[in-house]
């Protein structure tokens, strides 16, 4: 396995008195895989959070790259190469499938406000070259065909892959993927693995994923991360997480007790 | 290519129209007319920022006011302001201010581009309705300098005597300029931020939108066009007062841009059209009627109660406004099988 590519180093996050990540360090490696797992409020959104610059840890820093990016702004940190989706789907709903997408170019197109005003040359290149490159990514996801429909009249599967087409139009190393599969019925869930696998493999990139399905979990995590109550409680292949008797008790006992 | 030729065309042919109506039509049509180009103008950059951006704000009568006074300061003769000033010398600088049409004009747009800048920096750091609790109040504050600082603005008796160069060719053109200006800024990438904004800030933000930036902008720009309306206003009614730009005047074209639709450009224009047209048009409403042989008596403000009526009942079948958040040729499109939504 490469460098990291992301590291997490002692980070805590304090909201009032109540702790919701307690030291936590784990490193990400460059061109894997990564799951973070753990039961409900066991801090694994505010994780995510915190690497993308919306809350500034109490303690501990994030590095990204080899460089500290803790407390950058949001959108510097996708400028960085940072890119997420939300645990519950928020695409922009007076918008079609194709703008979405066009909207995680913003970063990449460099006309200026008056240039677009008064429509020069640059602004016709551009906004032609970004929307085959749009086109392109929602061909790669098998949704090309709505391009002009509304984002939210979409089928549940078919938003998820919008989302997940948004966050690569900003060109990422490290994709963050808020519960991928949540809501989803086993068919869709497959068929998203294929598609994770395909852009990891088309675009070069490093996966950290939050995710409650452990099927899901196995068939796509390299190494897996383990939080209950904002602690590390195991580190290591996802494979032995289902049987170590720590995480058994903090979370598939959730599943017995349901 | 061929868009391009067709738009061109379009252009010159409204460009026609307005010197044709400017040359032919009675100075009773062409008030309404300038009347309504104004308006215009002023929904059309109001609708940027509250439509587009969706950021709820009370601004247009303060950069109006701005705009307004500003031109008419560049427009009036040193000698007739020195009459004019009747509570106080004009300030120096005030005398000193003097500029042919346009530039006068322009400089009224600056000038409120400049406050609005100032007014954002506070403003946009923050999530919320502070924006219209601070315009609310920044309209007020305008007002109350324009009442108070009469080596300015000559108080509460304002500014008359403004030459009256706004003419129709001027107006209809500028409304046409800002018409095209609003269209391009949402057909690029800077008005699909500003709607990523209006409809999710966070996940605009997370596709690396600089929010603060994309904010201040749709407010300089709304505010340039305002001052710009505000400028064309006082040469073509050639007297200004303070109490003109009250709020009522940002409370009618919050009525106007929620009719055309918020985040419609053309649903703005011609809500423009059908809300200060109807002012006019609904005036025999005041007169005496006769209705089945009966004397129905002159009720002055009659307009005014069926002009409030049909704004309830447009609302309750257009919900969202005329053209909700689409634009005429989308909608025209759309209706008509061909999906394509972009030019």
């Amino acid at each position: 396995m490469s460098e990291a590519l992301l590291e997490v180093r002692n980070v805590t996050m304090k909201f009032g008195g109540v702790t919701a990540i307690d030291d936590l360090s784990f490193k990400v490696p460059g061109g894997s895989t990564y799951g973070l797992i753990g039961p409900n409020g066991a801090g694994k959104t505010t994780i995510f959070n915190i690497i993308t610059g919306n809350y500034f840890p109490t303690e501990g820093s994030i590095l990204f790259d080899g460089e500290d990016i803790t407390g950058t702004k949001p959108d510097k940190v996708v400028a960085k190469g940072i890119a997420r989706t939300f645990q519950n789907i928020r695409l922009f709903k007076s918008m079609s499938v194709l703008q979405n997408v066009l909207i995680g170019f913003h970063d990449q197109i460099p006309y200026t406000y008056f240039e677009a005003i008064l429509r020069l040359p640059r602004y016709h290149a551009h906004e032609k070259r970004v929307r085959v490159e749009a086109m392109g990514i929602l061909e790669e996801f098998g949704i090309a065909r709505y391009a002009e429909e509304d984002a939210t009249s979409l089928s549940y599967g078919n938003q998820r892959k919008v989302e997940i087409a948004r966050a690569l139009a900003t060109k990422p190393k490290l994709l963050l993927l808020d519960e991928p599969a949540a809501g989803m019925n086993p068919k869709e869930t497959e068929e998203l693995s294929e598609i994770i696998h395909k852009i990891k493999k088309d675009y070069d990139l490093t996966i950290l994923l939050i995710e409650h399905d452990m099927k899901f979990v196995n068939a796509m995590c390299d190494q897996v991360t383990v939080l209950d109550y904002g602690e590390k409680i195991f580190e290591g292949k996802p494979a032995d997480a289902i049987v170590d008797p720590k995480v058994v008790a903090a979370y598939l006992g959730d599943f017995t007790h349901a | 290519m061929k868009n391009a030729i067709i738009k061109l065309l379009l252009i010159l042919l409204t460009l026609g129209v307005i010197a044709w109506a400017n040359q032919t039509l009675d100075s009773y049509t062409l008030s309404i007319l300038n009347n309504i180009g104004i308006f215009a103008i002023l929904a059309l950059s109001y609708n940027l920022i509250n439509g587009v951006t969706g950021q709820f704000s009370l601004e247009p009568n303060g950069f109006v006011a701005i705009g307004a006074y500003m031109t008419a300061l560049f427009l009036i003769p040193a000698a007739d302001k020195i009459d004019m000033f009747a509570l106080v010398d004009p300030a120096p600088v005030v005398l000193q201010m003097k500029a042919n049409f346009l530039p006068a004009v322009l400089a009224g747009g600056i000038a409120a581009t400049l406050v609005a800048l100032l007014l954002s920096f506070p403003v946009f750091r923050v999530r919320g309705d502070y924006l219209a609790i601070v315009t609310l109040g920044f309209g007020f504050i305008i007002r109350i300098f324009a009442l108070n600082e009469p080596a300015y603005t000559n108080g509460a008796m304002g500014l008359n005597d403004i030459p009256g160069i706004a003419n129709f060719m001027w107006i209809g053109s500028f409304a046409l300029v800002t018409l095209i200006v609003m269209l391009h800024i949402v057909y690029s990438k800077f008005g699909r931020a500003m709607k990523a904004v209006r409809d999710d800030e966070d996940a605009a933000t997370a596709m690396g939108i600089n929010t603060f930036r994309i904010k201040t902008t749709a407010f300089m720009t709304s505010a340039f066009f305002e001052g710009i309306g505000g400028g064309l206003l006082a040469s073509f009614l050639t007297t200004i007062t303070p109490d003109q730009f009250s709020f009522l005047l940002t409370f009618q074209l919050l009525i106007i841009i929620v009719l055309g639709g918020l985040g419609s450009m053309t649903g703005s224009l011609v809500a423009t059209i059908l809300v200060m047209g109807s002012m006019e048009w609904l005036r025999f409403l005041d007169d005496d009627m006769v209705i089945f042989g009966m004397h129905t008596g002159a009720h002055p403000g009659m307009r005014m109660v069926v002009f409030a009526i049909l704004l309830i009942v447009m609302m309750l079948f257009a919900r969202r406004g005329l053209f909700g958040d689409r634009e005429l040729p989308e909608i025209f499109r759309k209706k008509f099988g061909k999906r394509m939504r972009h030019e």
